[in-house]
Parts: structure tokens; C-alpha cells; sequence
């Protein structure tokens, strides 16, 4: 089992998801997130006095998938984000260790589904 | 003894006689009083009813921003700020005079910044006050067709332009001869109370023309064709904007008597009557047509009646108000969907549905049920024909320049920001701040 976190832009969401649904990958969570990359930040002013604006609006998705289904989430999530300009986003691949559905108490990889 | 006594009848009866002479050639005290009170309650109604309609750009400004997205707040509230400051003064400098000055046939020629008007009490500074509270809501209307992909510089240019020539032009010809201008159309006998056709329908096909030209958001449409939802980010300012605007209207329509007397509270009836059936026939439509009661339908239900009965406010009866109220709900959802799925023109507040097509509407309504010469009434197609004429005048005027308009700037200036500039937001790339620093906004679109 593996947990997948994606940092990705916020306006990708939608084609990330469509492409998801298209991988048949339905379960997933989503949660705004700060971040920075390599892209330089923006310059912001109030009042008369200017501040640098580092930290940039993202999105974070995190979908736990059995193995088989951890290649075809990847790629789904780089097909919806990419754009090919600075701060397309980042994958993250960790192992899972135990995932428990609540409803019913099944574990593993059923669990998952 | 007898002499004297006649000469004393005829004495006094020559006082009454010469007193009636008298009140003939000047009126009497109490008459000269009377007069004067009823100008300064002229004076003083009209000036509450400008300040009414004044507070009605913090309800425009609400609608729009509560309708767009938070990261375009700043931007949507500078050109709702921008519109009436620049309108005030262009108004005062040219409009005004185009609008109420000694016309040529076409437009006035006179009172320019309201030169050779005495700086005092008189008439002429309250209507000025009164007449450029109107300019402002016709100007601030094309700023929510336009919003959150328009360039600053290009919109304020709009702007200048609308309060300059574009509205005062066109009102010379219906309201000219409120002053000492005339105009061919009110010649004609065609009739808008408080300004269906003058103002909303003015403003409304300017904006239809600027969403046009400017094109739809990025995202708005699918590759399909289909419309995606662009969610508003604050309900509850939306709604704070239109009961501004409700409230702010009892000063657009009873104010436009520009007179103290009962015809006030007539119309202040006809007026809420109609906006509360729109509301009403919205919500009844949006929930049949959209399976649930849809708040941002509901709400645009009690502008597009408000707008509709600002025309024929003063001569239908309530059950008119109600029924020309109520069909403009119904228009207005139907209309909204219509620009959205079928013309595919990107109007992120409904500005169009609202104004446009309820201000056509509204001064079309009079031809109908006018008490006096409608066609329910007795009166045949005379009236309507008229109406009909002023509000395609309207279309043509108003469209025509606005394509004119937009498209010159977007050759010289740009309209548009960039696709980049406007996923992130013109708050940051128009103005270099947020509206809502230090909030965590959570928005995908």
C-alpha cells in the first residue's frame, strides 16, 4: 500500500481530478497548502510600503492506492497538473503501513479498495 | 352732511375693491409662503432622494463582489469606487450640459460645469446633485459584466467615457426638457419615469458589449462549450447589496417626481410591489428550472423587478407593478441562463439579464399598462409603438458605441489582462495587494 501526496497549482484541481476519475482512481483528499519552489514569489504593497510575497497558493491531494494502482495514479495526477512552465508541483511516494475503513473495520488492502 | 356720507361709502368701498385689484397683480403673503415651501421641500426630497440613490453604489459594489471571487475583490471594488468618482466630476464638466443644457436638436449646448448659474440656492444645483447620482448607477453597471478579467487603465477609460458622452446624449433626448433642454424622443411622447430605458438599459447593452468584446474568463467555458459554475465567494455581501439596492431605489423612483407631494408614496408602492414579485416569480423559476431555490437567482429576481417598474412607476396601478414586477423575475432566470448556455457570453453577475433585457422590459411594460393610453387600457399600440421605439434607439445607441468603444481599446490599450494574471488574480497583478490578507482563501478556479 502506498500514500500518494501531490503538491499541485490550485486551478490544475479540476483537470487532476477529471483525469483521476478517468484512471478510475475515485478517493481522494484535497487541502490548501502554502508552498515555494524554484519560482520567484510576487511583490505585494500596502499603504505605501512593499513586501515580497514568497509563499505561493497550492493544493495538496493525497490518495492511498494498493500497488497496483500506484502507476496509474501518478501518471493520472502528472497528466492533469503538468503545463510545462515553473511550479507545475511535486509527487510524493510513501510507503503505507496500515490503512483501516471505519465503517466497517476492514484493514488492508480492502480497506483501500 | 348728505355729500359727506356718500363720499364716506364711497371710500370705503373703494378698499375692498382696490385691495381685490390688488391680489389680482401680486399674490398675497400667504400665497408667496406657500410657493416657497413647497420649493424647499422640492429641494429637500430630491436632495434626500440623491443621496439614496448615492448609497446605492455601496450596493452595487457589494452585489459585484459578493457574486466574484475573493482574489479579484480589490479590483472589483476600485472600478465601483473609480466609476462614481469619475463620473462626479466628467458629469459636472460635460455631461451635465450635453444632458440639460439649450439643445441643438441633438444634444445641449450649455451649462458646461453649470456656467452662468448663480452659486446659491437655486434649483439647478439640487437637479445636478439628483441627475449625476443617476449617471453614476448607469456607468457602475458594465463594471459587473466586466469584471474579473478587465484591465484597470482600459475600464477607467470606459468609464470617463460613458459619464461624458454616452449616457448624457442619449438622456438629452427623453429627459433634456427636465431642464432647459428637449429631446425627440420625450417629443414623441415616450415615457421612462426614472430611467428603465435611460439608465439600466444604457448601462445593460454597454455591458453586453464590453463582455463581448472582452470575451469569457478563463475557465468559464469547457472544451465542450459548456459553462462551468465560477462560484461567488460571499453570499452574504451579495445580499447585503441588494437590499442596499432595494432601499437605495425608493430614492431612485419617488425621488424622480423631484417633488414634495403624494405621488411619492404612490410610487414608493408600485416600486416595492414590483421588486417583491420579482423576487417572488425568481425563486418559483429558478426552483422549478433548477430542482432547488437558488439564492443568487432570488436575489437578481428583486433587481430585475425593480428595474423593470423604474419606468412605468408612476402610471400603472399596483396590480400592474405587481404583474410587470413579476414577469421580470421570470425574465431574468430564464434571460441569465439564455446568455450563459446559448449566447456564451460570460456575464460573471447577470449585469445583462438584470438591466438590458428588464430595462426593455420595464419601458415596454408601460406601453401595456399604462393607466393612461396602455394597451390594456384603451389606449391601442400608439404608446407601445413608442416605447418600442426608444428602447431599440437604446440598443443601438448604447451597443453600437460600446462595440465601438471596447474594441478601440483593445487595439490601443488591451482590455484584457493576461491568462496568468488572471489565474492569479488582479488584486495582485491590477493593484499589488489582497483583499484578504491573512485569510486562507480556498479556491480552485
Amino acid at each position: 500500500m502506498k500514500l500518494i501526496i501531490a503538491y499541485i497549482q490550485p486551478h490544475k484541481l479540476q483537470d487532476v481530478k477529471r483525469a483521476l476519475y478517468a484512471a478510475e482512481v475515485f478517493k481522494l483528499s484535497v487541502t490548501n497548502a502554502l508552498g515555494c519552489g524554484a519560482q520567484k514569489g510576487y511583490h505585494e504593497s500596502y499603504r505605501g510600503v512593499d513586501f515580497e510575497v514568497n509563499l505561493l497558493k497550492k493544493v495538496r491531494i493525497e490518495i492511498a492506492v494498493n500497488e497496483d494502482f500506484v502507476d496509474r495514479t501518478i501518471n493520472a495526477i502528472i497528466e492533469g497538473a503538468r503545463t510545462g512552465t515553473i511550479g507545475d508541483g511535486k509527487i510524493f511516494v510513501l510507503d503505507l503501513g496500515e490503512c483501516i475503513r471505519i465503517r466497517t473495520g476492514e484493514r488492508g488492502g480492502a480497506a483501500i479498495g | 352732511m348728505r355729500f359727506s356720507a356718500v363720499l364716506l361709502a364711497l371710500v370705503i368701498l373703494a378698499v375692498p375693491i382696490s385691495a381685490g385689484a390688488a391680489e389680482e397683480a401680486t399674490a398675497s403673503p400667504l400665497e408667496i409662503a406657500k410657493e416657497e415651501l413647497q420649493t424647499n421641500i422640492n429641494i429637500v426630497w430630491t436632495c434626500v432622494a440623491a443621496f439614496l440613490v448615492f448609497f446605492m453604489q455601496a450596493g452595487f459594489a457589494m452585489v459585484e463582489t459578493g457574486f466574484t471571487r475573493a482574489k479579484n475583490a480589490v479590483n472589483i471594488l476600485m472600478k465601483n469606487l473609480m466609476d462614481f468618482s469619475i463620473g462626479s466630476l466628467v458629469f459636472f464638466l460635460v455631461g451635465f450640459g450635453l444632458m440639460f443644457g439649450k439643445t441643438n436638436g441633438l444634444f445641449g449646448t450649455t451649462l458646461f460645469g453649470l456656467a452662468g448659474v448663480e452659486k446659491g440656492t437655486g434649483w439647478d444645483w439640487t437637479f445636478l446633485i439628483f441627475q449625476t447620482v443617476f449617471a453614476a448607477t448607469a456607468a457602475t453597471i458594465v463594471s459587473g459584466a466586466m469584471a474579473e478579467r478587465t484591465k484597470f487603465i482600459a475600464y477607467l477609460i470606459y468609464s470617463a467615457v460613458i459619464s461624458l458622452v454616452i449616457y448624457p446624449v442619449f438622456g438629452s433626448w427623453v429627459w433634456g426638457s427636465l431642464l432647459h433642454g428637449g429631446g425627440w424622443l420625450e417629443g414623441m411622447g415616450f415615457h421612462d419615469f426614472a430611467g428603465s430605458t435611460v439608465v439600466h438599459s444604457i448601462g445593460g447593452w454597454l455591458a453586453l458589449a464590453g463582455a463581448i468584446v472582452l470575451g469569457p474568463r478563463v475557465g468559464k467555458y469547457g472544451p465542450d462549450g459548456k459553462p462551468r459554475a465560477i462560484l461567488g465567494h460571499n453570499l452574504p455581501l451579495a445580499a447585503l447589496g441588494v437590499f442596499i439596492l432595494w432601499f437605495g431605489w425608493f430614492g431612485f423612483n419617488p425621488g424622480s417626481t423631484t417633488a414634495g407631494n403624494g405621488q411619492i408614496g404612490y410610487i414608493a408602492v408600485t416600486t416595492n410591489l414590483a421588486a417583491a414579485a420579482g423576487a417572488v416569480t425568481a425563486l418559483i423559476t429558478s426552483w422549478c428550472v433548477l430542482k432547488k431555490p437558488d439564492i443568487s437567482m432570488t436575489l437578481n429576481g428583486a433587481l430585475a423587478g425593480l428595474v423593470a417598474i423604474t419606468s412605468p412607476c408612476d402610471g400603472v396601478t399596483p396590480f400592474g407593478s405587481i404583474v410587470i414586477g413579476g414577469v421580470g423575475g421570470v425574465l431574468v432566470v430564464l434571460s441569465v441562463l439564455f446568455v450563459d448556455y446559448v449566447l456564451r457570453v460570460d456575464d460573471p453577475v447577470g449585469a445583462v439579464s438584470v438591466h438590458a433585457v428588464n430595462g426593455a422590459w420595464g419601458t415596454l411594460s408601460y406601453g401595456l399598462f399604462a393607466m393612461d393610453g396602455g394597451l390594456f387600457y384603451g389606449g391601442g399600440f400608439k404608446q407601445l409603438g413608442v416605447q418600442l421605439l426608444g428602447v431599440a434607439t437604446a440598443f443601438v445607441w448604447a451597443f453600437g458605441l460600446g462595440l465601438i468603444l471596447f474594441s478601440i481599446l483593445k487595439h490601443t490599450v488591451g482590455i484584457r489582462v493576461s491568462a496568468e494574471e488572471e489565474l492569479k488574480g488582479l488584486d495582485i497583478g491590477e493593484h499589488g495587494m489582497e483583499a484578504y490578507a491573512g485569510f486562507q482563501i480556498f479556491s480552485t478556479t
